[in-house]
């Protein structure tokens, strides 16, 4: 086989691979979604069913009964309180402490700033569950067991890696040059930050603040390390709905419900952002 | 419109001095051009004049005020980037605007400046157009337009044709000297390509390491390159090392009459000024490489002492490879220690002989 034959043989291998490839990953594809989408299929076919006896394929009887049982609980009114004011107060909080420190990260040169920005990051190299269960201990000593303040506090500690790594990339990923394109048109250096550097790196911060959010809201095992009993978050609710219920509607219309706020935000951020430079944001 | 007076200026980077003690006076309406290599200083300078960089000492004076410490935004100069520095989030008219909306100026005065300034640099119409939707030589006008609607009293330029290919940067820079003529502004043009240099500029300061060169008109600049370094960075040159003995100047095997004092010296050759004679046998040198510009032939040919040179000849008088030729040489300059130390009048017939 002469070395022209065998790069032919080489280039209609890559080909036929590629072809094949796609379909391969046609098939991954439906698989995949038909994993992900069937329990939310089933999740939502059960929210709105009030009869569904075995071996029938469909329910007997479809219905609003349960969204209004829920609906009405008080446990479930209070649940929802809780988890978004949690959500809420965590990303304000986290935004006002880690906003300008990831721009400090990102622009100023001082003292340990490595050591800093890399004590972020250590957070997620250990497993987070035994470094909670330290801050546990201590938060035990300090009253702040099932206390809401001490749920903030420990959620804050989760939000640093959205709301410090995402910013402090975007803040890097503005030209310099610009910003001194605009000092030397005559604006002072708040003037600066305000309209040039905030627009460029607003999508990231909105995807940040979005993260956050969501990641709080729906955040259950260090809520439930540190919170419970007496502070219950909706996913709390729900795992206890799961858990000790033994109607299956409760515990599927309160993940439909759960799905409400992220969704809402997540079409937000696309119809004021574009899902373009939310996947910039994000590095995508 | 103004004078720019730079007056011992330096600038440290930790221990290297990217500029050092440079002193430079630019006339009203005058266009000067800082060439260098990079890392010669010439973006640090330019950088100092609009108010970016700190210098170490010296100072900067505009129509004899001292800017040295005064913060970017109060200096009256204009700064165009190599790579343009639009902000992407706003369309070309708002880029224009935004210097005057900052002077809080009328909308009317507004709109009719930044058309008038959009005009100027070909772009009537484009206002209402992304950035990002332009051609690289747009951006690069629109950047001018941002720069000259404020009528600054001194316009710099970093490079702002680097990123651009061949004809549009020719065409680009016939504009903004146009544009310069016209305004009657004075400008600071910093480049490494020394055909821009000697394209656009009245004077050119040629920088190396920090420090000035030379400063002179294009054309003198050409002709009598005052150091060794300028006369090897602006145009072709033959450099080669040789010695003078007895008044006579002997280099890769060309003999040239001089009046210097005995030692070491670089002779310094324009291909242009190097004649070729056609030698039979294995005499002279030989041709090793021939190529056809179409205007004209640049030869180049390997002397017994294995020097090799570079030489302009018309085009059409048939040399080709392993010819053989004899050099003879019109125009020449000696350098001793970096400097120009030795010159033939214009005139006087200078001639040799190559071995």
């Amino acid at each position: 086989m002469s070395v022209r034959e065998l790069r032919q043989a080489g280039l209609a291998g890559i080909g036929s691979s590629r072809i094949r490839a796609n379909w391969a990953g046609i098939a991954i594809a439906a698989l995949l979604s038909l994993f992900i989408l069937t329990p939310l299929v089933n999740v939502a076919i059960w929210a709105f069913t009030e009869v569904w006896r075995y071996p029938a394929v469909i329910p007997q009887k479809f219905g609003f009964r349960f969204w209004a049982d829920v609906l009405s609980r008080g446990d479930v009114h209070l649940a929802m309180t809780t988890s978004l004011s949690l959500a809420a107060i965590v990303t304000a909080l986290s935004a006002l402490i880690c906003l300008p420190a990831s721009y400090a990260f990102a622009r100023l040169n001082f003292p340990g700033r490595n050591l800093f920005f890399m004590s972020f990051l250590t957070v997620y190299a250990f497993p987070k569950f035994g470094l909670y269960i330290t801050i546990a201990t201590i938060f035990l000593g300090l009253g702040l067991i099932g206390n809401f303040w001490g749920v903030v506090l420990i959620q804050l500690v989760s939000t640093l890696m959205f709301m410090v790594w995402i910013p402090v990339s975007a803040f890097q990923n503005v030209d310099r040059r610009q910003e001194e394109a605009a000092r030397d048109v005559g604006a002072s250096q708040l003037r600066v930050f305000w309209s040039i550097t905030l627009p460029q790196v607003l999508p990231a911060i909105s995807a940040a603040v979005l993260l956050t959010f969501v990641n709080t809201f729906y955040e259950t095992e260090v809520a439930w390390l540190i919170g419970a009993p007496e502070v219950r978050t909706v996913p709390l609710l729900m795992v206890r709905f799961i858990n000790s219920e033994l109607v299956v509607q409760y515990g599927a219309v309160l993940s439909l419900l759960l799905w409400v706020p992220s969704f809402i935000l997540l079409m937000l951020v696309r119809r004021f952002l574009g899902a373009q430079a939310l996947g910039r944001a994000l590095g995508a | 419109m103004a004078t720019l007076e730079i007056k011992k200026l330096s600038r440290l980077f930790g221990d290297t001095r990217a500029v050092d003690d440079l002193s430079l006076t630019i006339g009203d309406g005058e266009l000067v051009c800082l060439l260098g290599p990079s890392g010669s200083g010439k973006s640090t300078v330019l950088r100092m004049i609009g108010g970016f960089e700190e210098p170490t000492a010296g100072s900067i004076l505009i129509d004899g005020q001292d800017v040295t410490r005064v913060p970017p935004e109060r200096r009256p100069t204009g700064m165009v980037f190599q790579s343009h520095a639009l902000w992407a989030h706003m369309d070309v008219f708002a880029n224009v605007a935004f210097g005057l909306k900052l002077r809080r100026l009328p909308k009317d005065e507004i709109h009719q400046r930044v058309n008038a300034s959009l005009a100027t640099v070909g772009l009537e119409g484009f206002g209402a157009r992304k950035t990002t939707q332009l051609s690289g030589g747009q951006q690069q006008r629109v950047a001018l337009a941002r720069s000259l609607v404020l009528e600054p009293k001194i316009l710099l330029l970093d490079e702002p044709f680097a990123s651009l290919d061949q004809h549009l940067r020719e065409r680009l820079r016939e504009e903004v000297r146009e544009i310069q003529r016209r305004v009657g502004i004075t400008m600071v043009f910093v480049t490494h390509g020394q055909d821009e240099a000697l394209a656009i500029a009245d004077r050119i300061a040629v920088m190396r390491d920090g420090r000035l060169e030379q400063l002179s008109r294009p054309d003198r600049l050409y002709r009598q390159p005052q150091t060794e370094f300028v006369a090897g960075f602006v145009g072709q040159m033959n450099l080669l090392r040789g010695a003078v003995r007895s008044n006579v100047m002997t280099a890769a095997g060309i003999d040239l009459p001089v009046t210097l004092a005995d030692g070491l010296a670089t002779l310094a050759l324009r291909p242009e000024d190097i004649a070729l004679e056609r030698r039979s046998g294995d005499r002279g040198a030989e041709v090793t490489r021939v190529t056809d510009f179409g205007t004209h032939l640049s030869i180049e040919v390997k002397t017994r002492c294995e020097h090799r040179l570079k030489i302009m000849a018309q085009p059409g008088t048939g040399w080709s490879t392993g010819m053989r030729a004899e050099l003879s040489a019109h125009n020449f300059a000696i350098y001793r220690d970096g400097k120009l130390c030795f010159m033939p009048q214009p005139g006087s017939a200078q001639s040799s002989v190559a071995a």
